[in-house]
């Protein structure tokens, strides 16, 4: 601070007596600052590393072909990874059925028809929704949806669909905020450009927005998914814990299922350090590291930093 | 149907979509508060649970709460300010930092159960922390890194570039610059960055569960060395682990712990308005 002023006093050659203190102190601020940078990759490559440490044994000791088999039953290591995919898949492939029609229409209706007014509150409404704990809509999921749907006619209130509710409505704050961004970078000319030629809104949302902002679009939609599979604490409470693949048929979205992530969470307070059981839900923790990592890093590319703070739900 | 009627339609139906996707967010917090402010009392905060859980309070998990929001805040947000100010100060548009947007976007998208499994394989066990309000903490600040760290970097660069080249003009170097003239004009935007990631870190339950959490401590935790109880994982503990549990406990802990991460999501929207009004440029 003092050089600071010194040198707006007198000129250059003042500031040059405290200048090399002044140099050493910043040059460890710079450093420490570029190296916080950096941390963040290191971060990256060490959750990866710590997995492949602890979950890579699972891989090589299990058969592929039990790897790969129907049956999760870990007190008679029987490892198949199968009913944990589908069950994943099943919740994952509903909750996006539902947030992504929904997801879509909310962002057209804040980025092109809601009065600005509107925009004020809904926007931090959704807000709202991105920030309540995942544990307090699975409780609510629990103790108040799941018997909505067993009333509903199902023979248990906890199912994939009972997940996918919940799980939808987790991930509508991500599809909002990313269709939004979509929707707003399309230049204003386009839609000046299409009412003025006699088009009512709606045909220019429709035949000129959202192609437009298409690829936007499948960003919004890749990130939910993204969010959806690797959602924990709700998707355990709700799905009814069953780790066998139910039969296949429009049916099964109504049967307990259990996803990779419960299995993670629910299990590993149990096993013991370094059993093959331990191994193994480390090994269910590098798929899902590896496919969140594929799908950021291809929607990262486009979306840049502002992915990570929209998923969030931050509008 | 003509054109004009088919717009009025379309219209209607997105108003109507939108007011059935956003009705529902106030109805859940609605729902809560009905359901559980009944069970709030002084004694329900700051008495420990007791008679297997179905009596008494929640204060060893709040106060487990408390300590981990600090702790995630004191290990991460160093951290994460200084990755923000890299990247809106220093940062050349090249491979390196590329990668380091990449990994940003990637720990945004890791699940959080992941964070937990680790935590549990760096801290709990290799670093052997054990299970530990450190690390708990730890993870917890790491899961909250990519939310802060974005938020700043997008308050940092939003200072207009006059101010810089008009600090570095009058002789000031890069560091003094940013000390005293962006990241002043930066700070509500990184505030609100900070308290969003608190509020993350108070909520989480996933990450905390086997590196720190505990089923049940009577007492508070003594040091960072030790386990504690956490108001994300007692909710789920309550709601499922025990059976017979009084439906208004469980509410009442769920209303508190969504009080505290909605007041902190509110605080953060807050700061972030009044800055926009305030901004001078």
């Amino acid at each position: 601070m003092t050089t600071n002023s010194s040198v707006t006093a007198t000129g250059a050659g003042a500031g040059k007596e405290s200048a090399p203190r002044l140099r050493i102190g910043e040059w460890i601020i710079e450093n420490l600052i570029r190296l916080a940078g950096l941390s963040t990759v290191v971060i990256v490559a060490l959750i990866f590393l710590f997995l492949l440490r602890e979950g890579g044994p699972a891989f090589l000791d299990i058969p592929l072909r039990q790897l790969f088999g129907v049956r999760w039953y870990p007190i008679e290591d029987i490892f198949g990874l199968l009913p944990l995919l589908v069950g994943s898949l099943l919740v994952t492939v509903g909750a996006v059925t539902i947030a992504v029609p929904l997801g879509l229409i909310c962002a057209i209706y804040l980025g092109e028809i809601a009065p600005p007014w509107q925009r004020e509150i809904l926007k931090p409404l959704i807000e709202v929704l991105a920030g309540i704990p995942s544990i307090v809509l699975g409780f609510l999921g629990w103790v108040a949806l799941a018997p909505l749907i067993q009333n509903a006619g199902a023979a248990t209130g906890l199912t994939a669909f009972t997940g996918s509710v919940i799980l939808a409505y987790m991930s509508l704050p991500t599809i909002i905020s990313i269709s939004e961004d979509a929707l707003y970078a399309v230049p204003k000319e386009y839609r000046d450009g299409a009412l003025a030629i006699g088009a009512t809104q709606w045909q220019t949302i429709w035949r000129v927005v959202l192609p437009a902002a298409r690829s936007g679009i499948v960003i919004a939609v890749m990130l939910g998914i993204g969010r959806a599979i690797g959602e924990t604490m709700a998707v355990m409470m709700v799905t009814g814990n069953a780790a066998n693949i139910p039969a296949f048929g429009p049916g099964m979205i109504f049967e307990p299922v259990r996803t990779m992530t419960a299995t993670i969470a629910a299990e590993m307070g149990e096993v013991a350090q370094g059993s093959l059981h331990y191994n193994t839900l480390f090994g269910i923790g590098i798929v899902l590291f590896v496919i969140t990592f594929a799908i950021n890093s291809l929607a990262g590319r486009i979306v840049g930093t502002r992915g990570a703070r929209r998923q969030g739900g931050n509008l | 149907m003509n054109r004009q009627q088919t717009n009025r339609l379309a219209k209607a139906l997105i108003t109507s979509v939108a007011i059935l996707v956003v009705v529902p967010i106030a109805l859940v917090i609605l729902y809560v508060f009905y359901n559980g402010i009944g069970t709030i009392s002084w004694e329900f905060i700051t008495a420990p649970p007791s008679n297997g859980m179905r009596e008494g309070g929640i204060w060893p998990a709040l106060l487990g709460t408390i300590f981990l929001t600090f702790g995630t805040a004191i290990l991460s947000f160093p951290l994460a300010i200084g990755a923000a100010i890299y990247l809106s100060e220093y940062a050349a548009d090249n491979r390196s930092t590329r990668m380091i947007r990449l990994a940003i976007v990637n720990l945004a998208g890791i699940p959080s159960i992941v964070y937990g499994l680790f935590g549990l394989g760096a801290f709990v066990l290799f670093m052997q922390f054990g299970t530990s309000i450190l690390a708990g903490s730890l993870t917890l600040g790491i899961l909250t890194l990519p939310v802060v760290i974005s938020t700043a970097e997008e308050a940092i660069a939003s200072v207009p570039q006059q101010f810089r080249t008009v600090s570095l003009s009058l002789g000031a170097t890069r560091w003094q610059t940013i000390r005293h003239q962006v990241l002043p004009h930066a700070l509500p935007g990184i505030l609100t960055g900070i308290i969003l990631g608190l509020g993350r870190a108070a909520g989480e339950t996933a990450p905390i569960l086997f590196t720190v959490a505990a089923f049940y401590l009577p007492e508070p935790p003594q040091s960072i060395f030790d386990q504690t109880m956490a108001l994300p994982y007692h909710l789920y503990v309550i709601s499922t682990q025990v059976p017979g549990m009084p439906l208004g406990i469980q509410y009442g802990t769920a209303l508190v712990l969504l009080f505290i991460v909605l007041s902190l999501t509110l605080a953060a929207t807050f700061v972030r308005t009044s800055m926009r009004r305030r901004r001078e440029w």
